[in-house]
């Protein structure tokens, strides 16, 4: 079939007239193109036919068949004008696939990228917040320069979205068109401002983001939203809390005081990182006054606390660091638990919470010291989760403890797991060095394993002995002479040449064997790696300066050797050696001091955890994973010495007042979702207002107050099913609907006077507050019970009214009620009025919008 | 945040890629590949790593890695959780989450990372919600779709992503109303040579598979609630209940979850009688003509211990409250050995 058609089409246009007038679409006709690519490749030529049949069969076939391309990563863009041309397509999947394919291609094919603009435009004015908030994300996701002021324009108006699925993906869509167009940046701030005083839960977390992304320094714009934020927290969705506590966390280093007592530092094993000494001089003539703690900084660790049982691996470990970096430290050990439990999860999760764990543990062992035994290794641990845990093992060996650890690591050391069993080794050795009482047992333990049979073991010994040696000078002679025998068997250059720095080093206390070893490596020298021939020349060197008698021959030779040998380090180490140690005439005065070079007092290496000091990173985040700066890295900054004004975070009552007089109510502002988990509490003065709807029966029955909190809940989502369905089902219906809501809900506020005081009795939390919210809550209340007689009386009005809820749906002010009375007030004059006896409330009604009639004309203008 | 994500195979091949924003070019996996060399052996293959322009966060489940790819600072966990939470969701939709699969249903996989994401921020991850925005493949509904050209994209709109119980979907029906939950605990436990115990805990999940009709509202009680000291919640329990009055209040999402988990760390044995131990005895054998272990070798346990919580812990009373039907209820335990280690 397709072959026939296609020439058809080709020749005449014919079938792409019918075809461009069958799909409604206002596509231009991409016929020249598709003529073009076709002649060029004819691969997918089934696939273009099968997209320009007319049967969304063949259409869905194609587009399936395509999206496996993509997924596969080959090259589908030559199907463009072929696929954009069903943007518009009835069918929803072809439409979604459609999208997919957009979103994929378009930054590649831009001109015929904008074909499709309209159709998004179109669905931005849809009646249904599913269908904007999906032509949203599909239009900012295209990434076409020339379209970023109708992006601007759309995120704008999505912005002042009734619903708060839209108004989220506005927050989304803000990150997309900064990472487009970063030059809209303070529109945009404009906008993240905006969204920043949201009450909706669904909000909070993208428009967080979008702050992060956008202009993370602009702390001043949380200030106001701070208090709503920690309150939200619970509600919002686990993505959108471990993105807030990050920010918070940030936020709350800028504003508070420390909370951390001199005396903790002690216990922070001197950890000074953040103080130098002036600050700690300051800090003690503050102290002179007892701190306390600023209700809005306990406000922030008391509301996350809760989420430390989240499921979600990553908000809990959001909290741990919130605690970590701004909890007085007393408190902070109620995370050990949390992150503990993390360890039962899966191997990445574990290494991320034990990189973690391993930082906190150097400074407050005591944290974690309760919780000792679940990092003991097991078997089946993959191997880089194995070190990890012997590193906080390490961190956590005290006097008190390190016996039992030492006969957990013989058990490490027999693993099969070489690389963990030399690891192991390397832990014996930093716990000999920090618990001073153990160190002659461990070293005794060390020696033991000389004998292993093992390569690698020995190996790792042999080096772990030599750093343990160097820092204890005392009398080891028998260890050395072990060691020394161990040269004939031991092939691992690294001990080999451990062995030989040892001897030389301590060449006087052990003056019989060295010049024998001495002996044997120079008829081994020609074989043997570079690293070992090195520390033969020193040995060599050594002896030469302490022992000459017995050594200057077998030097001179192992000079000789060195000075032929292949490696230019070994030739200039030689040479170096030579003119330093046997007296000539050019060689100065260096040579006097010869020995005191080679026999000087050596520093001992410091056995270091890798994780030490890592906690000037943030911790949780990828820089503290990476131990390195990732790119977009946000500094967590000191605690300032004074705090700055508290008071910037109060939301006055009276500038509340302001906002809601003039218009009755911002119905925004309200429109907050009922939380859930709040739902059984009526505590909160912020929880009346938030009560007071739930958006998603925003377009729906509004909740009730009566009844049992489970039920309402349960009504209202019943609710918004149904009008989700009639939606759906008769989406012609719809505007005549909506419109007899907003009716209605005009109607009803002169009998939410009634339901006001009463609400007023029942509630007790702050007046101007409450106040608003009663009036919501009474509104919506009757809105629900006078819709079936006010339905009838609407349809009378709704043909006329109709083009200009059209018009006015999404007006630049986000004010609901606003747009209720412009629509409703020319209308109802002539309308409403003959019908008095329908609703009386509706006169009073009326009387009370005139007042504000005049407010709400001018902000229309504005 | 999330740009790009590869799914590789065990042999290297890259079979699904899906970016969700600018298109990462699939040459940056070779860094993925020159570590995975490094490791030796997958699981070794660390999950972060960095290039030169981007950051590689991986997860390896189903021997398939999941690697996803990012530009800027985020919290690793973060990532790591939702490539978890896309493989579950996959394992969800197909029962399995294996290569095969995952290519057969490409388009579906497709349409479901496009609604998990937006610009690499998560947007639906409920599998309520995604399934009734994509549903998932059934045998049925494929024959049924190529007979009458009916898609699996829902043609209901997601209400519930609207509703105040985001992880609950609306319009619920059943036929049989039940409710059954599973109580299941895992022995962690390191033995050694001599037979001491040197650590035991317990780990212990209620998983419940809930097909109710409509919105109920439900309350589970224990006997004992006070064993429950570490816990964490599926989101749709109600904390400040738990908290005061130590009872699991929830609205539970349709269908199959867990509703929490618990970690225990001591394991009270109760009273043995000294006369008759409990033993459990077994025997290993080698295989024919394997070489004798170098050193002595760990042991893994598995055993099972059906209609036994081995922490004693005991479900009351289940009471649901905002639906008038009669549920069918019912309650199963099970102990089993989880990483059970003998020393040998």
């Amino acid at each position: 079939m397709s072959s026939n058609s296609f020439p058809y089409n080709e020749q005449s246009g014919g079938g792409e007239a019918t075809e461009l007038g069958q799909e409604a679409t206002s596509t231009i006709s991409p016929s020249g193109a598709f003529g073009l690519f076709s002649s060029d490749l004819k691969k997918n030529e089934d696939l273009k036919q099968m997209l320009e049949s007319n049967k969304d069969s063949a259409k869905l076939d194609a587009m399936k068949r395509i999206v496996g391309m993509i997924a596969k990563g080959k090259n589908a863009s030559e199907l463009f004008p072929a696929v954009v041309k069903n943007v518009a397509s009835k069918n929803i999947e072809i439409k979604k696939l459609v999208y997919v394919y957009l979103v994929r291609y378009a930054e590649e094919q831009q001109d015929l990228a904008l074909l499709s603009i309209s159709t998004f435009q179109r669905a931005l004015k849809d009646p249904n917040q599913l269908i904007r908030a999906s032509a949203l994300r599909v239009l900012s996701s295209i990434r076409v320069p020339i379209i970023v002021p109708i992006m601007m324009l759309a995120i704008k108006e999505a912005s002042a979205d009734l619903s708060p699925y839209v108004r989220k993906n506005a927050a989304h869509a803000i990150q997309k068109l900064y990472s487009l167009d970063p030059e809209q940046k303070e529109m945009l701030i404009e906008v993240i401002e905006k969204l920043l005083k949201d009450k909706s839960t669904l909000v909070a977390g993208s428009v967080v983001m979008a702050f992060e992304e956008v202009c993370p320094d602009r702390i001043d714009l949380i200030h106001k939203n701070y208090r709503k934020l920690c309150n939200l927290l619970v509600d919002v969705e686990e993505w959108g809390q471990v993105v807030i506590i990050h920010m918070l966390t940030r936020y709350a280093r800028t504003q508070f005081v420390s909370p951390w007592k001199e005396g903790d530092e002690l216990e922070d094993n001197g950890k000074n990182f953040y103080e130098s000494d002036d600050d700690q001089k300051e800090k003690t003539d503050k102290k002179k006054k007892p701190y306390t703690m600023d209700p809005d900084h306990r406000l922030l660790i008391r509301n996350t606390k809760p989420l430390l049982q989240s499921r979600n691996a990553a908000v809990v470990m959001a909290v741990a660091q919130l605690y970590w970096h701004i909890s007085p430290k007393s408190e902070a050990g109620i995370i050990s638990k949390s992150l503990v439990r993390l360890l039962r999860s899966n191997r990445e999760v574990q290494y991320i919470v034990l990189q973690n764990i391993a930082t906190m543990s150097i400074q407050r062992k005591g944290m974690f010291e309760p919780y000792l035994k679940s990092f003991y290794v097991r078997s089946t641990d993959p191997t880089m989760i194995k070190t990890l845990k012997l590193e906080i093992l390490t961190n956590l060996a005290n006097e008190a403890n390190i016996s039992t650890l030492l006969r957990e690591f013989q058990t490490y050391v027999k693993s099969q797991d070489k690389q963990f069993a030399a690891a192991t080794i390397q832990t014996i050795g930093r716990c000999a060095t920090n618990i001073l009482e153990v160190t002659d047992t461990c070293l005794n333990g060390l020696v033991c394993l000389l004998s292993n049979r093992d390569e690698i073991v020995v190996a790792e010994s042999v080096v772990v002995i030599k750093k343990l040696l160097q820092m204890q000078p005392a009398q080891h002679g028998e260890i050395i002479k072990h060691m020394a025998k161990l040269l004939d068997s031991i092939t691992v250059p690294v001990a080999r040449a451990s062995i030989l720095w040892l001897i030389g080093e301590n060449c006087e206390r052990v003056p019989k064997i060295a010049p024998d070893v001495l002996r044997k490596m120079a008829k081994s020298f020609t074989s043997e790696d570079d690293l070992v021939k090195l520390q033969i020349l020193n040995l060599g060197a050594k002896l030469y300066l302490t022992n000459s008698k017995q050594t200057k021959l077998l030097t001179q030779y192992i000079l000789n050797l060195g000075k032929y040998d292949q490696n230019y380090d070994i030739r200039d180490r030689t040479r170096f050696i030579r003119q330093l140690i046997v007296p000539n005439v050019k060689s100065g005065a260096l040579s006097k001091y010869a020995k005191k070079i080679f026999l000087a007092q050596k520093p001992a290496p410091l056995l270091e955890s890798p994780f030490k000091d890592r906690d000037h990173f943030q911790l949780g985040t990828l820089s503290h994973t990476l131990n390195i700066k990732a790119t977009g890295y946000l500094e967590l900054s000191n605690w300032p010495e004074v705090a700055p004004d508290p008071s910037v975070r109060n939301v006055e009552v009276i500038e509340l007042a302001k906002e809601w007089t003039p218009a009755g109510k911002a119905k925004q502002e309200n429109s907050a979702k009922k939380f859930y988990s709040e739902s059984e509490e009526e505590e909160d003065s912020s929880d009346s207002s938030s009560d007071s709807e739930s958006e998603s029966g925003s377009e729906s029955g509004e909740q009730g107050e009566s009844g049992e909190e489970g039920d309402s809940n349960e009504d209202s989502s019943e609710d918004s099913s149904s009008e989700q369905d009639s939606e759906s089902g008769r989406e012609s219906g719809l505007e005549n609907k909506r419109t007899a809501k907003r009716n209605s809900k005009a109607k009803g506020k002169s009998d939410s006077e009634d339901g006001e005081k009463e609400n007023e009795k029942s509630k007790t939390s702050d007046s101007s507050n409450d106040e608003s919210s009663s009036i919501e809550d009474s509104s919506s209340d009757s809105e629900s019970e006078s819709e079936p007689e006010s339905e009838s009386e609407s349809r009378r009005v709704t043909k006329e009214k109709e083009k200009k809820t059209k018009q006015d749906r999404t007006p630049l002010t986000k004010d609901v009620s606003l747009l209720d009375l412009d629509d409703f007030n020319p209308v109802s004059t002539p309308v409403a009025l003959p019908t008095p006896a329908l609703s009386p409330s509706l006169m009073a009604d009326l009387e009370g919008l005139h007042l504000s009639t005049s407010s709400s004309v001018i902000s229309g203008l504005i | 945040m999330i740009h790009s994500l590869f799914l590789i195979n065990s042999s290297g091949d890259i079979f699904l890629e899906k970016h969700w924003k600018s298109v990462v070019s699939r040459s940056v996996c070779d860094y993925f590949f020159e570590a995975q060399e490094r490791a030796t052996e997958a699981e070794n293959v660390p999950p972060v790593i960095p290039t030169p322009h981007h950051y590689l966060l991986s997860v390896y489940r189903h021997k398939i890695f999941f690697v996803a790819v990012i530009q800027t600072e985020v919290p690793p966990l973060f990532v790591i959780e939702f490539l978890h939470r896309v493989v579950d969701t996959f394992q969800d939709y197909f029962g399995v989450c294996s290569e095969p699969v995952i290519k057969d249903n490409v388009v579906v996989v497709y349409e479901v990372l496009e609604e998990m994401l937006d610009n690499g921020f998560p947007l639906a991850t409920e599998s309520n919600i995604l399934k009734e925005l994509i549903k998932p493949p059934t045998i049925l509904r494929t024959v049924v779709n190529t007979i009458t050209g009916s898609t699996n994209v829902g043609d209901q709109l997601p209400t519930g992503q609207l509703s105040v119980v985001p992880w609950r979907r609306t319009g619920v029906k059943y036929t049989n109303n039940e409710a059954y939950f599973d109580v299941i605990e895992e022995i962690d436990a390191i033995i050694d040579k001599s037979g001491s115990t040197i650590t035991a805990e317990i780990q212990g999940v209620i998983d419940a598979c809930v097909k109710l009709t409509g919105m109920p509202d439900l309350t589970l009680s224990f006997m004992n609630p006070r064993l429950l000291d570490d816990v964490s919640f599926h989101p749709c329990v109600r904390f400040k209940r738990w908290e005061s009055e130590r009872i699991l209040s929830f609205i539970p999402p349709d269908g199959n979850f867990r509703l929490l988990s618990y970690h225990m760390l001591s394991w009270d044995v109760g009273k043995i009688n000294p006369q008759k131990l409990p033993s459990l005895k077994g025997t290993m054998s080698l295989q024919a003509g394997a070489s004798k272990p170098d050193e002595n070798p760990t042991i893994n346990l598995q055993f099972k211990i059906q209609q036994l919580a081995i922490s004693g812990l005991k479900v009351n009373r289940l009471d649901m409250y905002g639906e008038k039907y009669k549920p069918f209820k019912g309650i199963k335990y099970m102990t089993k050995a989880g990483k059970f280690q003998v020393r040998t």
